[in-house]
C-alpha cells in the first residue's frame, strides 16, 4: 500500500522573518485533488492525525466568515483542537485562514493567520503554507514548549507544537 | 523555572536553508570559510554573508589562525531552534505521507470514472 502511493517528495519548512513559518512541498497529483484533501472532512481526517492519533472532528464551513475545526486524539490520549475562521476562499488556489490553539488562553484574542496556496505544473501540485504569527512572544513559547518536553512525551508534544503553527 | 533563553535572534539565521547547510558542515567540527566554499559549492562572497549572519546571532564563533578565519559552532545557541525545525518538518512530513495516500486514492478513482473536473 505504502509503497505503491506515488509520493510529491519532502516538506521544506523555512522561516521567512521572524514570526513566519514556512512549509512548501510538492504533490503528484493535480490541485483540484490536493485542495478537495485539504478541505473535505472525510478527507481530512484521513491525513491529518498521521500515525500519530485519530481525528474524530473535522468540521469546514468553507466560505469567507466560515469556522473550521478539528479535534484529534493522540495515541497517548492527549486531546489536541484547533479552530479558526476562513478570511480568502478561492477554490482549487488560495485560502487564508486563522488558527487557534484550544488550550491556550487568550488565543482567540491575536491568532496566526495562514495562507495556503496551490500551483499546478504538468499534472503535479506546489503547496505552500506561510503562518503569519501574532508576535515572537507567541513564536518563543511554541519554540520553548518544545523544549521543556521530556524525551518521553516528545512526540505528542511535538505534534501539538507542530500543528500549532499549520 | 528559570526562563529559556530567548530565541529571536537565531530563529530566521537557523531555517534559511543555505545556512543549515553550513550549520549542518561545522557539525563535524571547525573549518576555515575555503572549506565551506568547497563542500558548499556556492561563491565565498555569499558564504561570507551567510556566516556573518549566524555570527552576529551567535550560532558560530570564528577565530583567526594565521591568515585562515575559523569558524566554529555554538551549539549551545543552535541545538534548541535546530531541533524544533527538524521536528516540525519531520512531523509535517509524516501528514504529507498520509495526504499522498488520500491523494493517490482520489486519482485513481478520478482515472476510473473517465472524466476530469479541474
Amino acid at each position: 500500500m505504502g509503497t505503491m502511493t506515488r509520493s510529491g517528495g519532502k516538506a521544506v519548512v523555512t522561516l521567512p522573518t521572524d514570526t513566519q513559518v514556512k512549509i512548501t512541498r510538492e504533490f503528484a497529483a493535480p490541485k483540484h485533488l490536493v485542495y478537495k484533501a485539504w478541505t473535505t472532512p472525510d478527507l481530512i481526517k484521513r491525513w491529518w492525525g498521521a500515525k500519530r492519533g485519530v481525528v474524530n472532528l473535522a468540521a469546514v464551513d468553507l466560505r469567507v466568515g466560515g469556522k473550521w475545526r478539528y479535534l484529534a486524539m493522540t495515541d497517548r490520549g492527549f486531546v489536541v483542537g484547533f479552530h479558526g475562521v476562513f478570511q480568502e476562499v478561492v477554490a482549487n488556489e488560495r485560502l487564508v485562514y486563522t488558527e487557534v490553539y484550544e488550550g491556550v488562553p487568550g488565543g482567540d484574542d491575536d491568532p496566526a493567520v495562514v495562507t495556503l496556496t496551490l500551483t499546478e505544473s504538468g499534472g503535479r501540485t506546489t503547496l505552500t503554507s506561510l503562518t503569519q504569527l501574532s508576535s515572537r512572544e507567541v513564536r518563543d513559547m511554541i519554540i520553548k514548549s518544545g523544549m521543556e518536553a521530556g524525551m518521553q512525551d516528545a512526540m505528542d508534544l511535538l505534534e501539538e507544537v507542530a500543528v500549532s503553527l499549520i | 523555572m528559570p526562563r529559556a533563553r530567548t530565541t529571536t535572534d537565531a530563529f530566521n539565521a537557523v531555517a534559511e536553508p543555505r545556512r543549515r547547510q553550513i550549520l549542518d558542515a561545522l557539525a563535524a567540527g571547525e573549518r576555515p570559510v575555503n572549506d565551506l566554499v568547497l563542500l558548499l559549492g556556492v561563491a565565498q562572497p555569499h558564504v561570507s554573508k551567510h556566516l556573518r549572519v549566524l555570527r552576529e546571532v551567535g550560532l558560530v564563533d570564528v577565530r583567526d589562525e594565521g591568515r585562515r578565519r575559523i569558524y566554529r559552532l555554538n551549539g549551545r545557541s543552535l541545538k534548541p531552534i535546530h531541533d524544533w525545525v527538524k521536528n516540525y518538518e519531520r512531523s509535517w512530513n509524516e501528514r504529507f505521507a498520509a495526504l499522498d495516500e488520500v491523494l493517490d486514492d482520489l486519482t485513481k478513482k478520478e482515472e476510473g470514472d473517465g472524466h476530469h473536473d479541474a
